[in-house]
């Protein structure tokens, strides 16, 4: 897909505040010229907005090319059955499904279901579990569904994911829902660019901070040196200055070059999901995004998070949630209000996702404003030492130091492990524990060359820390820490053994990878058939990475070893060693990613062999 | 320059490019990914290891440890070669960079410069051809070409490994082997240093180092510095042996797009030693205050 017609130098810019809003009608083109296919039948517009469910055991679904209008700019999609996003597919726990999938692009195409426990050939990235589908063709995906819960399902293709092909998987379960609500709405998340990615990859390999537009100033500076003193202004600088990283890397790509969609719909659309007064909604959150991190609120309306992945857990109520591309989160709200406001802020501030919750169309609640930016801290880049050097430094609490003064008690965080939840009794607070988060940090040899740009020794451990920009907002914030799934862990086994990999990435370069290596230049991580392992990722990068394995769930644990969520994708954060246990019972080649597309697509990618 | 790295200056910013210069002039090795220097600058020297550079100690993982024997692409449950995924990190992409495409006067004469650079190739292993000239009366009257094969050294460095061609108007052309190394130095900044050979036992030496101020998100101030310095005189371009010439610039860049950057500046050059007499015999001045109005560029 080349949806790029005009050489974008010479495009004048938009006004900000229409990649920030969007065009109201996305996917209604007025006075678009025919498009690409000379002389072919005109193209009717993507359907946008809430997708068409479909239910049953069988489906056809159709990959094609449809335009759509975002930004006032008309531009090619990649879509399902002509629809962004493509339809909600409605399964029942316990049902074999066939899908025919059908590839009308001249590119080859696929499907991953994400999330989902099945034969690897039925997982859908070409390359490793099967050959893709290529133009013209038609792959059928058969299999028994054996869980039940929120899902998605995308293309594992290029950069599809990115251009449109993207839905919900609902699975109904076999038995009672334990999740009892009136009505539920899908509410799916995702970024669009008017421009092709893979340009948007081939400019942040020419500067990697091309999309960055909040790099610190000297305005900057002589507001801070005003506030806090010069020596501590400076101070906050030095060593990311020193270090050639910047406090501000929040996410490679920003509304300068996305836009953000709630359902298929820009924050001008105003998705808006209907209810009655009173009644009990479930929303299931889904994040579809190829590059976002959202962090999700609804202003006057708790949130009950009841499921994590698909997974059902204990009840926590919250006000907020971040999460990355691939996770989902299903929430219980009661509104109070005729109208309230979905608001999704992209993590580094410079947009958002909306939508409205009303008792009737046309409705509107106010929209907040996103919140101040702050910079990442001395513990995000440096894990504890960081957290121990900033307060040896600043007494610990200097306001210079943005973040360290922060609720999550990272100055007491780091390598020790920390007292989560009671849970640990007989504990031993002093010494490292055995296994997980705790042990000693090993960084592979190709960690020293010219594809990663920093390492962390000291890594930050606690889960309970909400991430850069959401410390201390005074909202509660979900945590990995507040995860319980219902049922336990799958398995009560210990693990066998122990594997130790770092996410690593060079900025300045834009790489990406586990190691040190990308994908290209990588060997397959081998799990025995049946065994019971403990993965431990060491996060040495300033980024938080929505790690996803496929075809076999991941069993979250405090550093302790204590289990805490069952998940398909788990977001680590930037200089975090996180753990969990994996039972290798699913034979066959998989993919292992960050779900970020553009980490992934650079390299940040591994085949696991479990045999 | 490949990248325009825009992040505030410090108050002592005059003093850091002398001590850069400095180090440049000592030699790459003071500057190479040498852990002495990443670690010294970097801060890190909290009794800890080094978080940037170094080399690996040698009980540091294997990362085809976890393989089992497996590799991609064959053996069990694997599909075919011919199927193989490859992803971005095995693809190869380009970009052009005009660093100064400008207008030049001084003392009543004018005339147009360019400098930039095009690459081609990995995140690792880049082929580049960089070009720098001076355009007057609508001939190239000066002009500098390299071709040059780029590979990264480390996290910030690379080597550069190619060759160089001088062409004069009414001069004689000159060829060059070339090895230097471009990279970021602590506290961002550009760095180029390159040594050249050429035929008759002629040598050089080119140093340049560029830094970006940013005063607002759109608005930053690069200073540069750029030095020539040659083994062996060559009369018949004007060059004597030693440090030839030097130039300091400053230009007020404003960044319509990442793409699109207009600017206005003002450039100090010299010569040196019997390059100053070469250029005096030619009745040239010693020095020259310029002012440049240009746009820097990329695709």
């Amino acid at each position: 897909m080349k949806p790029s017609v005009v050489p974008p130098l010479l495009v004048p810019a938009l006004p900000r505040r229409r990649f920030v809003q969007g065009l109201a009608a996305g996917g209604v083109l007025l006075g678009l010229p025919s498009w690409g296919r000379a002389g072919g039948p005109p193209q009717p517009a993507t359907r946008t907005g809430s997708a068409t469910v479909l239910s049953g055991t069988e489906f056809n679904l159709e990959i094609g090319e449809t335009p759509v209008d975002f930004t006032g700019r008309a531009r090619m999609a990649t879509t399902v059955n002509g629809s962004l996003p493509a339809p909600t597919l409605r399964w029942r726990e316990g049902d074999t499904v066939t899908l025919r999938v059908r590839n009308r692009l001249k590119e080859p195409t696929s499907i991953h279901w994400h999330g989902i426990i099945l034969p690897f050939q039925m997982d859908g990235v070409p390359g490793i579990s099967f050959p893709g589908i290529a133009p013209g063709e038609t792959f059928t995906y058969r299999f028994k569904v054996q869980q039940s819960g929120t899902y998605w399902y995308h293309s594992h293709s290029g950069m599809q994911e990115a251009t449109g092909v993207y839905g919900a998987l609902i699975i109904d379960p076999l038995r009672a829902d334990p999740v009892a609500a009136d009505r539920e709405h899908v509410v799916l998340l995702s970024d669009w660019t008017d421009e092709d990615p893979m340009r948007v990859l081939a400019k942040l390999k020419m500067q990697g901070d091309y999309y960055n537009t909040n790099q610190p100033t000297a305005v900057d500076f002589f507001r801070d040196a005003a506030r806090m003193g010069p020596r501590a202004a400076f101070d906050q600088r030095r060593m990311w200055n020193e270090m050639r990283m910047s406090p501000t890397d929040l996410a490679d790509l920003s509304a300068d070059v996305l836009t953000y969609l709630m359902n298929g719909t820009t924050p001008a659309g105003n998705w808006t999901g209907l209810f009655r007064p009173g009644e009990r909604v479930r929303l299931r959150f889904i994040n579809g995004a190829a590059h976002t991190f959202y962090d999700v609120r609804i202003p006057g309306v708790e949130l009950v998070v009841v499921q994590a992945d698909g997974v059902n857990v204990e009840p926590v109520t919250v006000d907020e949630f971040r999460f990355g591309p691939g996770e989902t989160y299903d929430v219980l709200v009661q509104p109070k209000e005729d109208a309230c406001t979905i608001y999704a802020q992209s993590m580094d501030r410079t947009g958002y996702a909306c939508g409205t919750l009303a008792t009737r169309a046309g409705l509107r609640a106010p929209v907040p404003a996103p919140d101040p930016a702050q910079w990442l801290s001395m513990a995000d880049m440096m894990g504890a030492m960081g957290a121990d050097t900033a307060a040896a430094t600043h007494g610990g609490g200097d306001a210079a130091v943005a973040g360290m003064n922060h609720g999550a008690g990272m100055s007491h965080g780091g390598a020790m492990p920390p007292r989560q939840h009671g849970g640990m009794a007989g504990m031993d607070h002093g010494a490292m524990p055995a296994a997980g988060a705790g042990t000693p940090v090993r960084h592979a040899r190709s960690e020293y060359g010219a594809s990663t740009d920093m390492r962390v020794d000291m890594p930050r451990t606690r889960l309970d820390d909400p991430g850069v920009g959401l410390r201390d907002n005074g909202r509660r914030v979900l945590t990995l820490a507040d995860l319980r799934t219902l049922d336990g862990a799958m398995d009560p086994r210990g693990a066998e053994r122990e594997i130790e990999l770092h996410l690593t990435g060079n900025m300045e370069r834009y790489a990406w990878s586990f190691d040190g290596v990308e994908y290209g230049k990588s060997t397959p991580v081998h799990f025995r058939h049946g065994e019971r392992v403990r993965v431990i990722l060491h996060n040495d990068t300033m980024m938080t990475h929505p790690m996803h394995l496929h075809g076999m769930w991941s069993e979250l644990e405090t550093p302790g070893g204590e289990f805490l969520a069952r998940r398909h994708t788990i977001p680590v954060q930037p200089a975090q060693r996180i753990s969990f246990l994996v039972t290798a019972d699913a034979p066959g080649r998989w993919a292992w990613h960050c779900h970020l597309m553009l980490h992934m697509d650079a390299g940040m990618f591994r085949e696991v062999v479990v045999a | 320059m490949t990248a325009a790295h825009r992040t505030w200056g410090t108050p002592a910013m005059a003093y850091r490019t002398l001590r850069l210069l400095r180090a440049a002039a000592v030699g790459a090795a003071t500057l190479l990914p040498a852990p002495a220097s990443a670690q010294a600058h970097g801060g890190m020297d909290h009794g800890a290891r080094p978080m940037q550079g170094g080399s690996a100690p040698p009980d540091a993982r294997d990362p085809d440890a976890y393989s089992g024997g497996y590799v991609r692409n064959a053996g069990k449950y694997a599909l075919p070669a011919s199927q193989a995924l490859a992803m971005s990190d095995q693809h190869r992409f380009g970009a052009v960079l005009v660093d100064r495409l400008e207008y030049v006067r001084a003392r009543g004469h004018e005339w147009a410069a360019y400098e930039g650079e095009a690459w081609y190739g990995t995140t690792y292993d880049r082929a580049v051809i960089k070009a720098e000239g001076e355009v007057a009366s609508g001939k190239l009257a000066e002009s500098k070409t390299q071709l040059l094969w780029r590979h990264a050294l480390s996290t910030f460095w690379d080597t550069e490994l190619g060759l160089r061609f001088d062409h004069g108007h009414a001069e004689p052309n000159r060829q060059w082997l070339a090895v230097g190394f471009k990279g970021l130095a602590p506290y961002w900044f550009e760095v180029d240093a390159t040594a050249y050979a050429g035929p008759g036992g002629r040598t050089a030496l080119g140093l340049k180092a560029e830094y970006d101020i940013l005063l607002t998100r759109k608005l930053y101030l690069q200073p540069s510095v750029e030095l020539n310095l040659y083994g062996k005189r060559d009369a018949q371009r004007g060059i004597g042996s030693g440090l030839a010439d030097g130039t300091a610039g400053l230009r007020l860049k404003y960044e319509i797009t990442r793409q699109l950057v207009p600017y206005v500046g003002v450039e100090w050059a010299s010569t040196f030693g019997k390059t100053a007499d070469y250029a005096r015999e030619a009745g040239e001045p010693r020095h020259e205050t310029r002012f440049v109005a240009g746009m820097s560029l990329r695709f």
